[in-house]
């Protein structure tokens, strides 16, 4: 996902809700726990029993005495576990980004939002392999003394979801009211829903199919290309030096091109020039659509770890709903007992509506109740987070009727 | 779509038995099934074409499923529903029989609603007029109707004797009231019909 405070046509940023808002979810803290180790490794899809993972979390609102409103929200390729509020540490943990904006679904979680915080526990986790705070390839490994680097074993979304429903646990969760995600979040709604029926009661899936197509994985290869050419590279070696920050950059424009829409592109940039109204006949940078990406590349290159780019991209890659199934989407499904609920956008060319669509199709396969909407949208892949108008009163209703 | 008066509604209510699955094709903003659900314990899934319509269905709490049914509807196994629903639909559909043969196809009765293009108001209206007949049930103008494949009585049962469908029972809107169908008058009399196929 693209910034979304940053991505509305015509606009430069969307107003959001001060920490002292009531329909803020306010001052929020990270939180740290430990859980796998070596008593209790985590069994990673590759066959890799790993140790130790430490994960960080956030949650909001409070567990009831019932325990059964706790709704979990899986982030996407570029998120964190901070998806709402302010955070309180930002200094402490040296995330300066955080200093003037709320959490990255603000506008969805929250009091009296659609997962409405006075209503629900709502828990967010950074996932595997990321570099915001949950064990990533920028830790330390203990074995060695040196970070980890591409030691850093690759993890899939169902290793991502095996690990959460560690904290499902630790949490004293049986069952989820709903899990809920974008994107990459909405594959691992899926795989949640799929690989662990009976510790979920619903399934919130936006802008998100069972598989990447094969656009998309050439996307990602040229991403990676771009970070793992970068001289600073050093076959991942890089944290006492330079970062390769020039190819990180490039990677996150390129996905950057992918989150928007021709529409949403056209109307928030045109042809506009970025400096005067005609050529002035060099290579620079020149258009306005330019210097957004360079912009918003170079902001990303600050806040995000290249070999957690190549990791999370990969695992995007690997995702295949249906593969366990011997490709068989219907039967993958057939585990299912949550009630689903999927979100497309019609302009979202990264995971196409008639990609989301399949996931519903083999529901109905598999003699499930399913609810598909494809909403009209022109903010492309990036809808997920700015539509929150159109989807909050689905996903409001939705959650009030689980 | 011809403006839904309520009877069939009461009707498809009525018949439909507790505790069943019901697929309703062109469920609208899901007023049937939400009622059928909360009320006769029905479990309900709905089909609309129309996001605002699904968006409205979603939140009277019912699963909807975004779809054009005119392309078929292969997702849904044969005998997966006990009734499969077209609540004054069929004639707004490109491909009305392909949708029939889906529906018997798909569910164990078929309930299928529709007005009656022979209905004597409506030829009257057109006779006196000159122009296309506008009545409670077809209250459009040519050009922003929505109904492209109206059908009389006669024409429906053409279709129910060739393709051997079977006919459990057939019921006439006829003078403001709920009636059993009745040959060969309701060909004229009857303002819309409503059918149970299997």
């Amino acid at each position: 996902m693209s910034d979304p405070l940053n991505a509305i046509p015509g606009k430069n940023r969307i107003a959001f809700d001060g920490p002292a808002s009531p329909r803020s979810a306010g001052w929020t803290r990270p939180q740290r726990v430990v859980l796998a180790d070596r008593d209790n490794p985590l069994p990673l899809e590759s066959g890799v029993m790993f140790e130790p993972v430490t994960v960080e979390f956030e949650t909001y609102g409070s567990l009831n005495a019932a325990k059964d409103n706790a709704v979990f929200i899986l982030h996407a390729l570029s998120g964190d576990a901070h998806v709402a509020g302010w955070d309180t540490d930002w200094e402490k943990d040296g995330r300066p980004w955080r200093k003037d904006r709320p959490g990255w679904w603000d506008a969805m979680v929250g009091p009296g939002k659609a997962f409405d915080t006075t209503r629900y526990f709502v828990v967010c986790a950074n996932i595997l392999g990321s570099c915001y705070g949950t064990t990533g390839p920028a830790e330390v490994n203990p074995r060695t003394g040196r970070r980890y680097g591409l030691d850093f074993p690759v993890v899939t979304v169902e290793d991502w979801v095996r690990l959460h429903l560690r904290l499902q646990d630790f949490l004293g969760i049986e069952k989820l009211l709903a899990v809920a995600g974008g994107s990459l979040g909405g594959q691992q709604a899926l795989a949640w829903a799929i690989n662990y029926p009976e510790r979920l009661r619903g399934a919130i899936i936006l802008a998100a199919s069972a598989r990447l197509s094969a656009q998309g994985l050439a996307f990602n290869t040229v991403g990676r290309q771009a970070i793992m050419s970068d001289p600073c590279f050093k076959r991942g070696c890089y944290y006492d030096d330079t970062p390769p920050l020039g190819g990180l950059e490039l990677a996150r424009m390129l996905g950057h091109i992918t989150y928007l829409s021709y529409q949403s592109m056209e109307g928030k940039f045109g042809r506009r020039f970025q400096n005067g109204s005609s050529p002035s006949f060099q290579l620079n940078t020149e258009f306005a659509v330019e210097s957004y990406l360079e912009h918003q590349s170079r902001a990303f290159g600050k806040r995000f770890d290249a070999n957690s780019y190549l990791y999370i991209s990969r695992a995007m890659d690997y995702y295949d709903a249906a593969a366990p199934a011997g490709g068989d989407l219907v039967e993958a499904c057939r585990a299912i007992h949550a009630r689903v609920m999927l979100i497309s956008f019609s302009s979202d060319w990264l995971y196409p509506p008639d990609d989301t669509k399949q996931i519903a199709r083999a529901l109905i396969g598999a003699g499930k109740p399913v609810t598909y909407v494809n909403l009209p949208s022109a903010y492309g892949h990036d809808a997920f987070l700015l539509e929150t108008e159109q989807t909050t009163p689905l996903i409001a209703s939705f959650l009030k009727r689980m | 779509m011809a403006k839904k008066q309520r009877w069939d509604h009461r009707l498809i209510f009525d018949l439909v038995r507790p505790g069943s699955t019901v697929l309703d094709l062109g469920c609208g903003n899901g007023e049937l099934l939400a009622r059928l659900q909360t009320e006769k314990g029905v479990l309900g899934q709905g089909v609309e074409a129309d996001p605002v319509q699904v968006a409205a269905a979603i939140t009277a709490g019912v699963p909807v499923y975004q779809s054009d049914m005119d392309l078929g509807l292969a997702e849904f196994k044969t005998g997966s529903f006990d009734y499969v629903i077209l609540e004054k639909t069929l004639q707004t559909l490109h491909q009305p029989l392909l949708v029939l043969a889906e529906m018997l196809r798909i569910g164990r009765l078929s309930i299928v609603s529709f007005p009656n293009f022979r209905f004597q108001q409506v030829v009257d209206n057109l006779a006196a007029t000159g122009r296309m007949p506008m009545t409670k049930a077809l209250p459009y103008r040519w050009y922003d109707t929505p109904n492209i494949h109206l059908c009389t009585l006669y024409d429906f049962l053409d279709w129910i004797r060739e393709q051997k469908v079977g006919l459990v029972a057939g019921y006439a809107w006829r003078g403001g009231k709920l009636n059993p169908l009745s040959l060969p008058g309701d060909g004229a009399r009857a303002e819309e019909l409503l059918f149970v196929l299997q």
